[in-house]
């Protein structure tokens, strides 16, 4: 993964498999603090204290017939390699927070990247998920909730010609493309 | 039994919708990108971008687009499993933008399937 919008689609995607109905990702870019927080958190079905602990080992997986998951493992070493840290809190039952912070002047910091190609990637691709989007940065602030796109489109699908459309617009008057 | 909220029924209202198009022949298929750790790693977001461009440019109104994980075969992605309605479903391999521009021309629009880059036909249920 060369781009740090990489990460946060496919930590998302983890939490759409975990049978997330809600997914909120905030990306706040702290220049002052010299910070770059990416916050991936959602409803899905949380993990036992077991998978928990092993979140982060690149040969632990929960999917039968694998042997490797490397999801997050990839976004710890990310972080890692540019002076910040990685936390994942869980509960069966009750959802997971994956919190990235990474130094945000670091030589090895990642570029945040294409972050309205993953947005749109996630919204149309899983058209049952809400997202709620926020990313701060000196620039100002730009969010996004996909329950307002949903009521503009009247029943049409999110992932149909209408629904793609209308993620797009939704996305150019709001700052993200 | 927990009651179900507005946006929970909206949802359901949503995928129903979806399944009954599919169903009844008013979309003419799906076109799903697999967006596993593996795929996105090897370029599955820029396969989705250029899909979805070309969708939008042509104008294409009965196709349905979803992402699902990984397929199991890492070596081969970017992957796609394109699914008409009554047929086998197709999976493709090794994709990039070029070409799954030529299946949705090819395959979902034509009918064609474009068998250089397929993997396997009829390894899926078909939905």
């Amino acid at each position: 993964m060369e781009e740090l919008a990489l990460h946060i689609l496919d930590i998302a995607e983890n939490s759409i498999r975990a049978g997330a109905q809600t997914v909120e990702i905030e990306i706040v870019e702290d220049v002052q603090q010299d910070r770059l927080h990416i916050t991936i958190r959602d409803n899905g079905k949380g993990m036992d204290k077991r998978t928990l602990r092993h979140a982060l080992d690149p040969f632990f997986t929960t999917k039968v017939g694998k042997r490797v998951g490397l999801g997050l493992p990839l976004l710890a070493a990310a972080a890692r390699q540019a002076g910040g840290d990685i936390a994942v809190r869980s509960k069966r039952g009750a959802g997971t927070e994956v919190e990235a912070v990474f130094q945000y002047s670091h030589a090895d910091r990642q570029p945040l990247g294409n972050l309205g190609a993953t947005l749109e990637t996630l919204i149309i691709g899983n058209p049952d998920v809400d997202f709620r989007l926020l990313h701060r940065s000196p620039k100002g602030e730009k969010q996004l909730d996909t329950r307002d796109i949903r009521a503009a489109l009247n029943g049409a699908p999110i992932n149909s010609i209408e629904g793609i459309r209308r993620v797009k617009q939704s996305m150019e008057e709001n700052g993200w493309l | 039994m927990a009651k179900l909220t507005i946006s929970e029924l909206q949802k359901l209202r949503e995928k129903l919708a979806q399944e009954r198009q599919t169903r009844e022949g008013n979309a003419r298929g799906q076109i799903i990108i697999h967006m596993g750790t593996c795929g996105i790693a090897a370029g599955a977001r820029k396969v989705m971008t250029a899909l979805l461009e070309a969708m939008d440019k042509q104008n294409v109104r009965d196709v349905i687009v979803n992402t699902s994980g990984c397929a199991g075969m890492c070596s081969k992605e970017p992957m796609a499993t394109v699914q008409m309605a009554q047929q086998a479903p197709v999976k493709y391999i090794s994709l990039n933008e070029e070409k799954i521009v030529r299946i949705l021309n090819e395959h979902v629009l034509k009918g064609s399937v474009v068998k250089e880059y397929a993997l396997a036909m009829g390894s899926e249920r078909v939905g």
